[in-house]
């Protein structure tokens, strides 16, 4: 190892003793138009956070900072303890689920492979190493079976799967998943989460991931984020999901029916 | 019936259509997965304008599709940032230019002959210079998707997450449509403007439905390509019909059962493998539904 290597291995660990997280009175903007504003929070390592808030809060739009995608109009971002910039190695992204072709001519290990080299110039020749780390990936999500089946003609769940091992390839620090519980029936949204929550304990890696409903996530989720109308706040989900705090953040009257262990959010716009 | 190539215009023939094949059948392959095989399509017909320009201005044809594709190539690129929005500008720059290929040809005094040669190609009519300047094209554009394919088949499977890694998605997808436009100006030698369709697409649409490894894939539809063009050129070299009809009726001639087979083989196999716990996971969840 070389004087240069060691010093960066010394740098990533001092770093990584600090939040994975660090958002100081954060306003984002996206075509002139504000989307958030005033974020202010801090995320620690092996922390599992829960996105929540109505279409068009902004979630994905937040995601994108994280990722680098945008820049912050205003306030200070730090991720893993630098601006965020794409490119980075130690966050892994499964990025909303859509649709995909169903003759899309792709197998299921090509598309987790992306995850690991896809960024890559070259045509990328086959190797041992490589396709070991590729099952390994595929194993941690109960894929093994995915992995030479096209992808378009899996069904969603075994395509968020498969998302998911690809966001795992590079050893992140933190995981970013956009919405991977949407369009899943209910027994498989179980499936999902508890694979997520087992991701998040046995590698320490930090979880974001956006929801619809806390629900299904409520025995696993740290905190949670909840985003409206431009405003967001963070806490435990006894913290945040309360009707004062909803009603502030959509700036009309809301209901919160916490009940048979589930939250029930009912309001005009929710 | 293989003395044909005695002659040196097939041997002609049988070098440019080769090269042909292999650079078409590797675009190709790309155009499907990145789900534009109307602007490959569209990018020919364009093609047929700067053509047309060119056989008006006593220039080879080539120069002249090179030109008009590149240039539509760019515009596609830049007006039609989403799919949706990219088929409507294609379609509306390649009618423009089919209307100057017209007035173009209009113009031109030997009419009917250029214009077949244009949209039919003339293959066993290609000049050894021809050769050459396909030849070398060919290779560079090869090199080129090499290069890029790891990041644009990444970037055509999802354009964000190839972003977030840091993959120049938008100047990727411009210097492939670029690729595009040049592969299909010197495919358009071989089998004419109407017909790139066959050699582009035609064995790629094939070899995706039958093989899902992306490497493998591009082999086979290669091995396709040069299939469809060598026969086609065999066949027509010993017959009074074109070259153009035997690789086009090769290129359908086998697409249709593979099409109609494999899709038999898609429901088998989902039917009996990848769906069962998705199917699984559904009764259960019904059940749950109807207990609740």
């Amino acid at each position: 190892m070389n004087k240069h290597s060691a010093v960066r291995k010394i740098m990533r660990n001092i770093r990584t003793q600090g939040p994975i997280i660090q958002l100081e009175q954060v306003d984002i903007q996206l075509g002139g138009r504000i989307i958030l504003q005033d974020i202010d929070l801090s995320i620690q390592p092996g922390e599992f956070v829960v996105i929540l808030g109505p279409n068009g809060a902004g979630k994905t739009t937040f995601l994108k900072l994280l990722l680098g995608l945008i820049q912050p109009a205003s306030g200070s971002a730090r991720v893993l303890g630098q601006p965020p910039k794409v490119g980075s190695r130690l966050i892994g992204y499964a990025p909303q689920h859509r649709a995909f072709d169903v003759e899309l001519p792709l197998r299921g290990r090509d598309l987790v492979g992306f995850g690991l080299d896809g960024h890559r110039w070259g045509i990328g020749l086959p190797s041992r190493s490589r396709r070991e780390k590729i099952d390994q990936a595929l194993k941690e999500v109960d894929g093994l079976h995915l992995a030479d089946a096209p992808f378009g003609q899996l069904s969603g769940g075994e395509q968020q799967r498969l998302l998911i091992a690809q966001a795992l390839l590079t050893d992140p620090r933190l995981l970013i998943l956009d919405e991977p519980l949407a369009n899943l029936d209910l027994a498989y949204q179980q499936d999902v989460v508890s694979l997520i929550d087992q991701v998040c304990r046995t590698r320490g890696v930090t979880i974001l991931l956006v929801a619809h409903d806390i629900n299904p996530l409520l025995q696993v989720a740290d905190r949670v984020i909840y985003m409206a109308h431009g405003h967001s706040a963070i806490g435990s989900p006894d913290e945040v999901i309360t009707e004062s705090n909803l009603t502030q953040l959509y700036g009309s009257p809301v209901q919160v029916v916490h009940t048979l262990g589930r939250y029930f959010v009912v309001g005009a716009e929710v | 019936m293989f003395a044909i190539f005695e002659y040196p215009f097939m041997q002609n023939a049988l070098i440019a259509g080769s090269m042909v094949a292999i650079v078409a059948a590797v675009l190709g392959y790309f155009l499907i997965v990145r789900g534009l095989s109307f602007a490959g399509h569209a990018l020919s017909s364009i093609g047929f304008a700067g053509a047309a320009g060119a056989v008006l201005l006593g220039v080879s044809p080539i120069y002249g599709l090179m030109v008009f594709t590149v240039t539509a190539s760019m515009a596609i690129s830049i007006l039609g940032r989403e799919v949706r929005e990219r088929d409507v500008a294609t379609g509306v720059i390649m009618t423009f230019a089919l209307g100057l290929g017209v007035l173009f040809l209009s113009l031109y005094h030997g009419y009917a002959e250029q214009a077949y040669s244009i949209l039919f190609g003339t293959i066993v009519g290609v000049s050894r210079a021809d050769v050459v300047f396909t030849f070398l094209l060919g290779l560079i554009l090869l090199a080129v998707i090499v290069i890029i394919s790891r990041p644009l088949l990444f970037s055509s499977f999802d354009v964000e997450l190839a972003e977030t890694r840091g993959v120049p998605v938008r100047a990727l997808g411009g210097v492939f449509l670029i690729l595009v436009a040049l592969a299909i100006s010197i495919t358009t030698q071989v089998v004419g403007i109407l017909l790139v369709f066959a050699l582009l697409i035609g064995p790629s649409a094939t070899a995706t439905r039958l093989i899902h490894q992306p490497f493998r894939a591009i082999v086979l539809s290669i091995v396709l390509g040069l299939a469809y063009t060598w026969l086609g050129i065999l066949l027509g070299g010993n017959s009074p019909w074109p070259v153009s009809f035997f690789i086009t009726a090769l290129s359908f001639g086998v697409y249709l059962p593979v099409r109609l087979l494999s899709k038999g083989i898609d429901s088998k196999r989902s039917a009996a493998g990848f769906e069962k716990r998705s199917g699984a996971d559904f009764n259960l969840a019904s059940k749950k539904a109807y207990r609740g």
